[in-house]
């Protein structure tokens, strides 16, 4: 196994009394995929937002033990929860883009950053459309409205938007559930580029998905982790009875 | 299979039926209104009308101090109560959290609009003068300035009036912008101040508008407020004041100056004045021109609540 790049122990979350994550201790490596998977409200995406405080956004969350980020617990007082953000992209669910155009939407996050200078921002624009691989789509229209493109060229724009910040973690929260089996193909072998450089945590209720494009998966049920090792071994030989029924569709 | 009509939905097109007429019969109520005003009243309006003063007792002339003071308490109303409304809004919408305290502002200000417009007046009367301008005229020493009614009491008041306008239409236009934007900017690692100044007041800025605009016509149409606060029976002078600095100046809208209003001058042309039926070609040139101001300004709320979505691609 690679670095560890995030590190929880003994993490629990809860809304007000309701526990939603029990107990949670697992590593996720360096420039890999990993993938969560399980019912709907198991605590995956609860758990993908702790690793960018999207949870503090909520009123009456509690968190009790560790997450660590290249070593530095991210949940200590004198953590910049801002600064924190722009290490972490964060891809959504559905496509989130603002009602700009497509060159605003990406040089978003480096103006808020306080780069001026037309010619960087062009720089960043190209270099992030290409790694987001939709540059040869949109380059003659950067200056249109970015809602206008269809819905898997939106959702791989918004990625491009996440990677604009060069963020060393990108978190996907079920990226391609809204999309179409050739737009979701695009996405996944878009991962399947980006692990070179980043290290990737995409939460997916596609099991074929999860075994397509991560390298390890985690299996979450009732706010546990159930079990988490290497994506082929969970796929063809899980150790826990209840992943084995979860992948070969006995529940969920 | 028998797909045939049976049984008609009765009620269902009675219901249909009776709105259409009654909503016919309201348009038709406001047509006449506005026809009646239309036919009587655009032999009178002119340039001349409009940029003269009134003259021999108010039965000849135009309207321009009328027209200036309207325009300039409303100026400086938009100037008071527009931030106050913006700003108040994007607090309680995105600062304020859901707590006893904020819901009774919340509901105070929804409660406010229904607050008969006199009501505001005798606030005013009371508040501004009264209270705050009798004590600065105390603390200042320059004798009664403030302590008196005048535009700018009139205009505060009249800024207090509008506020629940600006303050709901804001908070609703700022409702509308989806979460996901939200999430999408704090995602990026932008600051909440930059997320609203960046994403949300954007997409918000036509509701915004709109609110200010409508603010703007309510307040010109407003007739009991400004009755203690400093609306001239007749005045033909206009509130301006020459602010110098050096040898050069330009002239000013003096705040501490009572004001002609054309709402409540055709008030006093219908009821005050000493032939009201011979200023009755006047009242009606008046009322057109107060409805042709109010019409204008909904006019432009709704261009530009068209140009700035369009603009943002919700069209």
């Amino acid at each position: 196994m690679k670095n560890t790049k995030i590190l929880t122990e003994e993490l629990s979350l809860y809304y007000g009394e309701k526990q939603a994550l029990n107990n949670i201790s697992m590593q996720i490596p360096e420039k890999q995929v990993t993938a969560f998977i399980g019912p709907s409200g198991c605590g995956k995406s609860t758990y993908l937002r702790v690793i960018n405080r999207m949870n503090d956004l909520i009123g009456n969350v509690r968190i009790t033990g560790k997450v660590l980020v290249d070593g530095i617990d991210i949940y200590e007082k004198d953590i910049d929860v801002v600064n924190l953000r722009k290490h972490i992209g964060m891809v959504f669910q559905k496509s989130n883009l603002f009602p700009k155009t497509i060159y605003e939407n990406i040089i978003y996050a480096p103006t808020i950053n306080g780069i001026k200078d037309k010619s960087k921002l062009n720089e960043i624009v190209e270099t992030t459309l290409k790694q987001a691989a939709i540059w040869n789509e949109v380059k003659d229209r950067l200056h249109e409205s970015a809602l206008s493109l269809s819905g898997g060229q939106q959702q791989r724009l918004c990625i491009a938007r996440a990677l604009a910040v060069q963020p060393e973690i990108v978190l996907m929260d079920e990226p391609a559930s809204a999309l179409d089996p050739i737009s979701t193909g695009k996405i996944e072998e878009l991962i399947h580029e980006l692990k070179q450089n980043y290290t990737i945590v995409i939460v997916t209720h596609n099991m074929q998905q999860a075994a397509r494009v991560s390298d390890r998966t985690a299996f979450f049920y009732l706010g546990e982790l159930i079990e988490y090792d290497s994506t082929t071994k969970i796929f063809t030989n899980p150790s826990k009875k209840q992943t084995e029924d979860y992948i070969t569709g006995r529940f969920g | 299979m028998n797909f045939q009509k049976k049984n008609k939905d009765l009620a269902g097109s009675f219901f249909i039926t009776s709105t259409k007429v009654l909503f016919g019969f309201l348009v038709f109520i406001l047509f006449l209104i506005l026809a009646k005003i239309t036919y009587e009243g655009i032999g009178v309006v002119s340039l001349e009308f409009i940029f003269d003063e009134p003259r021999n007792n108010m039965t000849e002339g135009g309207i321009w101090p009328a027209i200036f003071g309207t325009l300039a308490v409303t100026t400086i109303m938009v100037v008071l109560a527009v931030p106050i409304g913006v700003f108040g809004a994007i607090y309680l919408s995105e600062y304020a959290k859901d707590t006893f305290l904020t819901r009774i502002i919340r509901t105070a200000v929804n409660n406010l609009a229904g607050v008969p417009s006199i009501v505001f007046g005798l606030f005013g009367l009371g508040f501004f003068i009264l209270f705050l301008g009798q004590n600065i005229d105390e603390i200042l020493g320059t004798g009664l300035i403030w302590g008196q009614p005048c535009l700018l009491w009139a205009s505060a008041t009249l800024g207090v009036l509008v506020l629940p306008i600006v303050i709901v239409s804001t908070l609703e236009a700022l409702n509308s912008v989806p979460k996901s934007h939200r999430d999408a900017s704090l995602g990026l690692g932008a600051t909440k101040w930059q997320t609203i100044k960046k994403v949300i007041i954007p997409q918000a800025r036509p509701g915004i508008l709109t609110g200010t605009i409508l603010a703007i016509s309510r307040g010109v149409g407003e007739t009991a407020p400004i009755l203690f606060l400093g609306a001239a029976f007749f005045l033909p002078n206009l509130p301006v004041v020459d602010l110098c600095i050096g040898d050069y100046c330009i002239p000013m809208i003096n705040p501490a100056e009572q004001f002609m209003y054309l709402a409540y001058h055709i008030f006093i042309l219908a009821t005050q004045s000493s032939n009201p039926t011979l200023t009755l070609p006047l009242q009606y040139g008046s009322t057109l021109v107060l409805i042709g101001i109010t019409f204008l300004l909904n006019i432009t709320a709704i261009f530009m609540r068209y140009k700035y979505r369009k603009a943002i691609g919700r069209i």
